[in-house]
């Protein structure tokens, strides 16, 4: 069982907000299909192992790349030339 | 070799398009002047790229996607960007945040989704073919829900170089169009090596459909006539294998018993993997402007709950309690361990035969609103996500109708064997046409 202060830190984590109306509908909802989900619990075995590919890596070299306005131009706030973004200290 | 130009005005009545262009540029080539639509997860450089939310509203891709890039080399004319569930969230197109596609077979129900307008504008007409994506089918349950034909290609065989991600270990883009012909030459244009992708396969495909299926051996799963699946539905599509019986083949029943928790494993994956995907939406290199002002929880907070939808939101949510400590062993853990089931069944089937058949969704189209309950809606997904967790192609292919509504005949196969169930999808194709 999840509670709606379970449902509500959880939104902090993932920084999707949760609004007063819409957390007793959220909670409600996850308790479902978490249940839904218990069903997993009688899975035996393990995960894949890797297969056909595996670490797919290239050589660290330069390769031809977008120029500097076409890679800021879709970003809303910039500054000499820098995407800007909200103060993380 | 200079390019020309079409004219593209579709009298679009279902909503099917997010952007049209209206004079696209072509070039000679197996696709020359044929308009192609394109789902709106997949980027085209210059053209409005939304993945129907508001939170790319106005992103303009500075590059094309592999494919795209692919379609335009092969001389199609990109004829606009498609509605969709948002970020591919969805089974009927009503996700979209700007406003859901509806049915050409019946304006009152969904397209199905995600890929509900790339169905929606091949099935009206407007377009002869275009491209979706599918993560747990949405290239499949609007196929079956518009009477159209698609294809999930096997996992690897198309890059996914371009493609806004949202679950990149399930998800392939895949051809939709009228006939199994020409979502055969849509496969021929799209699949091939892509040094972008690192899970890409150099598995080019080169085939013309072939009708023959004589001495074909076909897997019958009893999950896919079972509890859950409409009976009027298993009856159109039992009458079409019982085609397939005339044209040759031979039937044998079969199980998969991990269907019993696949879904539950599907879920559990996508969502986790959308959780990770979906933190790069955060109003700072794209999307509505984060306010640099605030500090980074509360602006990101903001933009991110203003512009996700409540189902994007509800898969970010859920991802990120699936991942968090102390509960990866019971769900992400478990629900890989699934996945090898899964892939296992299919493997042991497959020593027995050579396709598996069963109903592409277990219903007709929805009505509009009908499915309102998330859980009921996801549940609506368990015969297409099978191969989606095995990473095994699927076709869908129409097969008649049940109260008016059409009906999408499944078929899927072994790994890289996209011919075969594309031959077995044209085989009965041309045997009702």
């Amino acid at each position: 069982m999840v509670t709606e202060k379970d449902v509500q830190h959880i939104a902090e984590l993932a920084d999707v907000g949760v609004s007063a109306g819409e957390l007793e509908n959220f909670t409600h909802q996850f308790n479902a299909i978490l249940e839904y989900f218990d069903t997993l619990d009688r899975v035996e075995g393990q995960g894949a192992a890797a297969r056909d590919l595996y670490n797919i890596l290239r050589e660290d070299e330069v390769e031809p790349s977008l120029p500097q306005e076409e890679v800021l131009r879709n970003a809303p706030a910039q500054e000499d030339g820098f995407i800007k973004a909200p103060r993380v200290m | 070799m200079p390019a020309q130009t079409i004219t593209f005005e579709p009298d679009d009545k279902y909503n099917a398009f997010l952007t049209v262009c209206n004079k696209p540029a072509h070039t000679r080539g197996k696709l020359a002047g044929i308009t192609v639509a394109v789902k709106d997860n997949i980027s085209t450089q210059g053209i409005e790229t939304t993945c129907a939310s508001k939170i790319l509203k106005g992103y303009v891709p500075p590059y094309d996607a592999h494919v795209v890039g692919l379609l335009k080399q092969a001389g199609a004319a990109t004829a606009g960007k498609t509605n969709m569930d948002e970020f591919g969230m969805g089974t009927t197109t009503e996700n979209s945040a700007f406003g859901p596609t509806l049915n050409p077979c019946d304006t009152g129900r969904v397209p199905g989704g995600s890929s509900g307008g790339s169905a929606a504008a091949v099935a009206a007409g407007m377009v002869k073919m275009a491209l979706g994506t599918d993560t747990g089918g949405s290239i499949r349950c609007p196929a079956a829900f518009c009477g159209i034909v698609g294809l999930k290609p096997t996992y690897g065989r198309v890059s996914r170089y371009g493609l806004i991600a949202y679950a990149n270990s399930l998800e392939q883009i895949g051809p939709m169009g009228k006939t199994v012909s020409d979502v055969s030459t849509l496969m021929g244009v799209i699949a091939g090596y892509d040094c972008h992708d690192s899970t890409s396969q150099n598995k080019p495909y080169d085939h013309t459909p072939l009708a023959d299926i004589k001495g074909l051996k076909i897997g019958i799963p009893e999950e896919y006539f079972g509890k859950g699946v409409d009976p009027q539905v298993a009856t159109v599509v039992q009458k079409a294998i019982g085609r397939l019986v005339e044209l040759g083949a031979s039937t044998v029943p079969c199980s998969i018993p991990s269907m019993e928790y696949a879904l539950a494993a599907y879920y559990v994956t996508c969502t986790c993997e959308a959780s990770s995907n979906l933190a790069r939406f955060d109003g700072v290199r794209y999307g509505p402007a984060a306010d640099t002002k605030k500090s980074w929880h509360d602006a990101y907070q903001e933009v991110r709950s203003a512009a996700f939808g409540t189902e994007v939101r509800r898969r970010i949510m859920l991802g990120t309690f699936a991942l968090s400590s102390g509960y990866y062993g019971k769900y992400y853990s478990k629900a890989q361990a699934a996945r090898e089931n899964v892939r296992k069944d299919f493997q042991r089937i497959f020593q027995e035969v050579d396709v598996i058949a069963g109903p592409t969704m277990p219903t007709i189209a929805f009505r509009l609103k009908e499915k309102s309950d998330p859980l009921s809606m996801y549940l609506a997904d368990i015969l297409t996500v099978p191969a989606n967790l095995a990473g095994i192609p699927a076709i869908s292919v129409p097969c008649g109708k049940s109260e008016g509504m059409p009906v999408g005949l499944q078929i899927m196969g072994r790994h890289f064997e996209d011919e075969r169930v594309v031959d077995v999808a044209y085989a009965y194709e041309q045997a009702v046409n």
